[in-house]
């Protein structure tokens, strides 16, 4: 049995100025400051593989609308297409050939969103299967990072150079750079101690501001930040999943750095190296994939925080925020299954609150 | 004074300045009133006048029928035009029995209206009985019949009385005009509720919205030192009885209790005002404040309206509208419901009638849930809206009720804040019909069982007594033909 919504309706009749839209527009606006530092930092080749990912992706969520008879104007304009598009290829590395852009976004659109019902219906976040999809399938071209050229410096490729680039053709000798987390950890695994590998806190410093090889919107944690603060500020998003991610990653880092400060990095060396802040603000606190109680958050994002480093530390790949986001992703209907709000009138277990002094005289 | 948090909740734009500087107006009396006998929740009254009956103001037109129910009277001296049915001031636009009445233009009293020297000499029985008579209703919207919730006395200890001036809905402004013009009227209604009640401590509650009302309460309490003045954070809906207690006491009323549970009964102010006219002057409950607003309305006005007057009376006085409206709704917007017409009439729950635009409303096509979690924060009682809505929409009743359906108020907070614009009230409201309606059906149809069974049990009786009697005959005659007993035999 269905039911839809007949004419005469129920209140209320007036409505906060919100939508779909708006909030996917927000999200883009918060995501632009980092996405046009990543333009400046590497050039045509990572405008050019951007504008792939989210041609992709808006195509291919318009071929399944279409499939699926589902009215396309409207969903296409609501943005979510875009905003998958958009988070994916700043999880790229940003040289990446165009058909890595485009692979994605179909694994990210077709795949991860519209097989499962589409908007509102995935279970896990698509840029997120994507960008694991794409590590697993393509490893050298998704572990090949450029050092930052800026775009107008003499070194910098060009727009035609860029294109070539682009479409895989080599020709451009491109400095390649380890990303902090690789280099630390090939380092690290041939016998070398951190305070050989990390000398001073200069990459703390080039990792806030993002001058350092990396994918595209993860290497400047600063305006990453500055985006997350605007969501926050928005109310898009609540504190409660990137507090509890950032927190228990850093919480977990310091404790396991004063064990031992030669094999185990300090918290800020976490947080501002790969995608954690990108990952913290952008793609943990995506509505569709997270739970939706508060207290459900908080463990998400402690979840979340705690895997991210046990991947990095001890597992096979040096980033681990896909995986850990896709494991816990995994979790949340069980989370929001178990961790509801307490209704009102009754306590945690459901049954209705009793006084001693309850004032009903019985007879 | 001290106040306590309430969960979730939303800040809606209040559009309040459209009426709040407008005085209470009296509606001219208009050719006809519609007063419909059941204006309040419970059985609906008993017509107690015929067609053609002249009545004086004040007499009565419909009789109280059963413990839950509330007579009705004549808005204004007239004629009978006929007791029949006319359409309901409801949604559903189905018509109930109503008396018409022609106003004779005299407005005369009826004799039997005669003032109470002193109502703090009655016994809490003897007002709690006048307030019944006087058909007073709560008339915040809820039309629970007053003298009921007085009457808690009785089976509660009641230590607190709450007065409820929180007006959270947005638009209305009756109760604020009402507390500002008549706040000793209202404090008298009050004090004499108080009394009835047994009550030792008095809360008049007003949001921070409606700080002229705040000042005029204030300075008109100041007659008893019981009451104390709480100045509520501006929320919707701070004006639900169980969120207001807590936000009073800090404590929730238990899940399907009353706030009684937990000592504290609360009555809207403009019930208080009607307890004032009732107990002072002996006038029955007749007319209301009525706010008339939105921005489809040409000059938006608090009116006091005498009961029965049709929608279409109170809009002309306001000067029709200013463009065509996309929805015509009684009360507020948030709890409202869509009127069918602007025949119906106002009865003694109507607060507002609102003429809202297209833009006001911002109804959109609904898309798909985006899981973000808006309505589990503004939801003030702890619910989880969008799964009780999967739930529901995908048929599956009983798991909504599983997640606390019937413990959803209907607020409408979540449908406010809803991105996906989904209709999420729509969803509750036809799940809680329809679980009602099942309800009524199992017990329809346990009804039917047991009457059939205790059927098949009668003819079971029968059936064992006709045998028993057979097998008597038996014995008998067979006793006669032999002489030997054989009881012991069939027996064994
Ligand atoms: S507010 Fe609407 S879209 Fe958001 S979770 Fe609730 S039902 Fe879904
Ligand atoms: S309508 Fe029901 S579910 Fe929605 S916010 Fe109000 S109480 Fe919660």
């Amino acid at each position: 049995m269905q039911i839809e919504t007949p004419a005469t309706s129920a209140g209320p009749f007036a409505h906060a100025p919100t939508s779909i839209q708006r909030t996917m527009v927000l999200v883009m606006l918060a995501l632009l400051p980092a996405t046009v530092f990543g333009f400046w930092q590497f050039g045509w080749p990572a405008i050019f593989l951007f504008l792939t990912t989210l041609g992709t992706a808006v195509a291919a969520e318009w071929v399944c609308l279409r499939i699926a008879g589902k009215p396309q104007r409207r969903y296409l304009l609501d943005g979510s297409a875009v905003v998958a598009g958009w988070l994916l290829a700043l999880s790229l590395p940003p040289w990446a050939p165009w058909w890595i852009g485009a692979i994605g976004a179909l694994i990210a659109i077709v795949v991860a969103k519209q097989v499962f019902g589409g908007l509102g219906q995935n279970i896990f976040n698509p840029a997120m299967v994507a960008r694991v999809a794409l590590l697993i399938s393509f490893p050298l071209e998704m572990t090949s990072y450029v050092r930052p050229l800026p775009i107008f410096s003499p070194e910098a490729p060009g727009f035609w150079q860029g294109i070539s680039i682009s479409l895989g053709q080599g020709g451009f000798d491109a400095v390649t750079g380890a990303t902090l987390l690789s280099h630390v950890r090939t380092e690290l695994s041939q016998g070398g101690t951190l305070s050989d590998i990390l000398p001073g806190m200069a990459h703390l410093f080039s990792g806030a501001i993002g001058t350092i090889a990396g994918s595209m919107g993860e290497t400047s944690a600063l305006l990453i930040l500055l985006g997350g603060g605007f969501l926050l500020l928005k109310r898009v998003i609540s504190w409660h999943i990137p507090v509890a991610l950032v927190g228990s990653l850093a919480l977990i880092a310091t404790l396991m750095n004063l064990y031992d400060a030669d094999r185990y990095a300090g918290a800020p060396y976490h947080l501002v190296s790969g995608a954690t802040l990108l990952v913290a603000f952008f793609i943990a606190t995506d509505p569709v994939t997270s739970p939706v109680s508060k207290s459900g958050q908080i463990l998400f994002g402690a979840g979340c925080g705690i895997l991210v480093y046990v991947i990095r530390t001890w597992a096979g790949y040096p980033e681990g925020v896909g995986f850990a986001i896709l494991l816990m992703n995994a979790c949340t209907p069980t989370i929001d299954h178990y961790l509801r709000p307490r209704v009102y009138g009754r306590d945690r277990r459901g049954t209705p609150i009793e006084y001693a002094d309850n004032a009903e005289m019985r007879k | 004074m001290k106040l306590f948090r309430i969960r979730g909740g939303v800040h809606p734009h209040d559009h309040k300045h459209l009426a709040a500087e407008q005085a209470i107006e009296d509606l001219p009396m208009p050719a006809l009133l519609h007063v419909p006998l059941q204006q309040h929740i419970g059985a609906p009254a008993k017509p107690a006048v015929r067609r053609g009956q002249r009545v004086a103001k004040g007499d009565l037109l419909g009789l109280s029928q059963g413990a839950i129910s509330a007579p009705v009277h004549a808005p204004t001296s007239g004629r009978v035009m006929g007791v029949g049915s006319y359409p309901a001031h409801h949604a559903s636009g189905l018509s109930i029995r109503t008396v018409t009445l022609m106003p004779d233009g005299e407005d005369r009293w009826s004799e039997k209206v005669r003032s109470i020297s002193d109502p703090f000499a009655l016994a809490p029985e003897e007002i709690a009985t006048r307030v019944a008579e006087a058909g007073i209703v709560g008339m915040g919207g809820a039309t629970f019949p007053s003298a009921v919730k007085l009457n808690l006395r009785t089976r509660y200890r009641v230590h607190t009385l709450v007065v409820n001036g929180a007006e959270c809905e947005p638009y209305l402004t009756c109760d604020d005009r009402l507390m500002r013009e008549q706040a000793d009227a209202v404090v008298d209604g009050v004090r004499i509720m108080a009394h009835a009640l047994g009550a030792e401590r008095i809360i008049i509650a007003i949001e921070e919205n409606k700080p002229q009302a705040q000042a005029a309460m204030s300075l008109a309490a100041a007659v008893d030192r019981r009451i104390r003045l709480a100045r509520l954070p501006t929320r919707y809906p701070m004006g639900s009885e169980k969120h207001l207690v807590q936000a009073l006491t800090g404590r929730e009323t238990p899940a399907r209790g009353l706030t009684a549970d937990i000592g504290v009964v609360v009555h809207n102010g403009a019930t208080a005002f009607a307890v004032h006219e009732a107990l002072r002057y002996g006038r029955p409950l007749i007319s209301r404040v009525v706010t008339v607003s939105g921005a489809a309305v040409a000059r938006p006005r608090n009116l006091r309206v005498p009961l029965g007057a049709r929608v279409q009376d109170l809009l002309d006085y306001c000067g029709g509208f200013n463009e065509e409206p996309a929805g015509l709704i009684s009360g507020g917007p948030m709890m409202g419901q869509p009127l069918p017409s602007t025949r119906v009439p106002i009865v003694k729950g109507s607060n507002g009638v609102l003429a809202l635009t297209r833009r006001e409303i911002d109804r959109q096509a609904p898309m798909p849930c985006i899981r973000c979690a808006s309505c589990v924060e503004a939801c003030p009682c702890g619910l989880v809206p969008l799964e009780m809505a999967a739930r529901t929409r995908s048929g599956d009743l009983e798991g909504a009720v599983g997640l606390g359906l019937m413990d959803c108020i209907g607020c409408g907070s979540c449908a406010y804040v809803c991105p996906a614009h989904l209709p999420l009230v729509q969803f509750f409201n036809y799940a809680k019909g329809e679980m009602a309606a099942r309800g009524r059906a199992r017990q329809k149809l346990m009804e039917t069982k047991r009457l059939a069974e205790q059927r098949s049990a009668r003819m079971e009786a029968i059936k064992q007594a006709k045998r028993e009697a057979m097998a008597r005959r038996k014995r008998e005659a067979a006793a006669k033909a032999t002489d030997q007993p054989t009881a012991s035999v069939s027996e064994s």
